[in-house]
């Protein structure tokens, strides 16, 4: 971190006047830019507190706290991946239906004897196909994905039920999925499934702020032009921002399937609306650019907690769409409000 | 005589009906400084952007000394060498000087198929000296392009130009929003661009910055080059009955 005379250095020749509370809001603003998970870390701990007390102590209980992590890899990888392409600058709703096929196809081939192993992983390359799909109609007829996903949204669940049969197949009984499902860690805390998720997340992470991939599609996100002019493949940057969504989308899926044993065409219905709440409220930006992964888990964790929390504190659990809707408007408008209130301090300065 | 730096030979180019450059032949030789001068919508910035692998021409040949080149992306301009600074921002305002000054070139310590790890110790080392180099003296390349005023982006813009030791550096509208003092020094810059062995083409409307600063003046007019003489033998008057 920057110290504050390093920043007065930087302002415009001129600009003198030291207003009043200026450079609290101006650092506010880098802030935000650099770690714009904050204000989600931060109201996290908050809930936890709250449900912790109106539960009497049974909110951060070993076994509540397996309930919230068992879940999070399903829906944290989800975020993670929506949350990177939105870095990107692209959207896609296609998560919930792409989080249903691929598990469907995968154990439809383990049920037609391909090996787990491989069944999986044709799985993640079909939904790498449908993330190749909705980037490259989008990037080549130049629309929104915002439209290009919403209907590979509808395409991808009718695929779903399709191959289903109607009926959710029954995955093998005998099907060892213990390197997903077992419980693992101190006291069983989490699902080997949680392990999977650290190490993706971890990988991602390094992947968007050490690598210069990373660096590539914050700019691609950040200004398009720019980022085009100065060199960077942009194109096939948001390419591979679209399937790598698509297959963490997917594999979010197989985990699911795998705890539940069976592969329900219905299975992440809705998953993509609260995924962009997640990342929003994490702190990506709508308009690309900005966003970390932590603050994708961040999001997905809150989302988790505010519905495991309403349950442990005896509220009636229809309040948990309200919350999580009244959370992502409250974020999109403080974030907008910093953005708005940096630039017209930096106008006048 | 030498074959000049850059070549451009019937140069055509057609916006959705706009036919933006009509036959163009425009020639820049080894370190000289050329101005572009030229009312909106001349097709300047058309010109330098087909330069710089923005954009395709419709028809025409680039020759870089001599030898017939295919400028097909930015990339490929700055692998010959040229280094442009757009008139519109050309630079991400939400990432920091360092990154803004290295991306798409970010020096790595481990790479696989050119993708790898940046060596963030030696962007931000490199940095400070691409900042200092071009007396831009900001005390931390982690600050945000945001929260840098219109002067100090052109400033690292013109860092990142130089520091990848460019042999052809355009510059379009440089000093457009700038203050008088930071005018003064961005011009200084470009007349000094032949001492560093870097030739320059600075597009301007401002002829008293361009006569200030440069060897030879090309006014563009609907597309064609109409006018083309050095400072020496021509007067702002002259060319302004071009324009
Ligand atoms: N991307 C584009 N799409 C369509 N038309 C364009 C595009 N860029 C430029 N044009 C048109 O091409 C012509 C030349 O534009 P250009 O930007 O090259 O002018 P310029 O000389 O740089 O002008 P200025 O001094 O205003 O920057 C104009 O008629 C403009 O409207
Ligand atoms: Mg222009």
């Amino acid at each position: 971190m920057a110290d504050r005379s390093a920043r007065r250095d930087l302002r415009p020749a001129g600009a003198n006047a030291e207003r009043m509370g200026e450079g609290a809001v101006k650092n506010l603003f880098r802030i935000y830019m650099e770690k714009p998970e904050l204000a989600g870390v931060a109201l996290l701990i908050a809930l936890a507190v709250v449900f912790e007390m109106r539960s009497g102590g049974a909110f951060l209980s070993g076994d509540n706290l397996r309930g919230i992590l068992g879940l999070l890899p399903e829906v944290g990888l989800v975020s993670i991946g929506v949350t990177i392409l939105m870095i990107g600058g692209e959207f896609d709703l296609s998560v919930g239906s792409t989080f249903a096929l691929t598990p469907m196809a995968t154990s439809l081939l383990i049920i037609a004897g391909v090996p787990a192993f491989l069944a999986i992983l044709l799985g993640l390359a079909i939904a790498a196909a449908i993330g190749f799909a909705n980037g490259f109609i989008t990037l080549t007829f130049g629309i929104p994905s915002f439209i290009t996903t919403l209907g590979m949204l509808f395409i991808v669940r009718s695929l779903t039920v399709v191959i289903s049969g109607g009926f959710p197949p029954l995955l093998p009984d005998d099907l060892n999925t213990s390197a997903f499902t077992q419980f693992v860690g101190p006291g069983g805390l989490f699902r080997a499934s949680f392990i999977w998720f650290v190490a993706i997340a971890l990988a991602a992470s390094a992947m968007l702020s050490l690598s210069n991939l990373g660096n590539w599609i914050r700019a691609t996100g950040g200004h398009l032009e720019a980022a085009g002019a100065m060199g960077v493949p942009a194109r096939r940057v948001k390419l591979f921002c679209f399937m790598l969504c698509s297959t963490m989308a997917g594999f979010g899926g197989v985990i699911q399937v795998f705890r539940l044993h069976s592969p329900l065409p219905s299975i992440g219905d809705g998953l993509e609306l609260q995924a962009v709440a997640a990342a929003v409220i994490g702190g990506t930006a709508l308009t690309g650019g900005v966003g970390t992964v932590l603050g994708a888990i961040v999001g997905a964790l809150l989302i988790r907690v505010i519905d495991n929390g309403l349950v442990m504190s005896q509220v009636d659990a229809n309040w948990f769409k309200f919350a999580v809707g009244g959370l992502t408007i409250f974020a999109v408008v403080s974030n907008a409000w910093l953005r708005r209130t940096a630039r017209r301090l930096r106008v006048e300065a | 005589m030498s074959a000049p730096l850059i070549s451009v030979k019937e140069m055509h180019k057609w916006y959705a009906g706009v036919h933006a450059l009509k036959g163009v032949n425009f020639d820049v030789r080894q370190r000289e400084v050329v101005g572009l001068v030229g009312d909106n919508g001349a097709g300047k910035s058309t010109l330098i952007k087909i330069l710089s692998g923005v954009h395709d021409p419709d028809k025409g040949e680039i020759y870089i000394e001599g030898e017939p080149v295919k400028i097909g992306s930015p990339k490929a301009a700055m692998r010959l060498g040229i280094e442009t600074i757009y008139q519109d921002a050309s630079m991400v305002p939400t990432m920091s000087i360092a990154r803004n000054l290295f991306i798409g070139r970010e020096p790595l310590w481990v790479a696989l198929g050119g993708v790898g790890l940046i060596d963030h110790e030696r962007m931000r080392r490199e940095s400070m000296k691409a900042l200092a180099d071009v007396d831009l003296h900001l005390r931390s390349p982690d600050a945000l392009l945001a929260e840098l005023s219109g002067g100090q982006r052109q400033g690292v813009a013109i860092a990142r130009a130089m520091h990848f030791k460019s042999r052809v550096l355009i510059l379009d509208e440089p000093t457009n929003h700038l203050s008088v003092k930071e005018t003064a020094k961005v011009l200084g810059f470009v007349r000094g661009l032949p001492a560093q062995g870097v030739t320059g083409i600075l597009i301007s409307h401002n002829l008293h910055h361009v006569f200030e600063s440069c060897d030879r003046i090309v006014a563009m007019a609907r597309g064609e080059i109409v006018f083309d003489k050095p400072v020496a033998n021509t007067s702002i008057e002259e060319v302004q009955d071009y324009l």
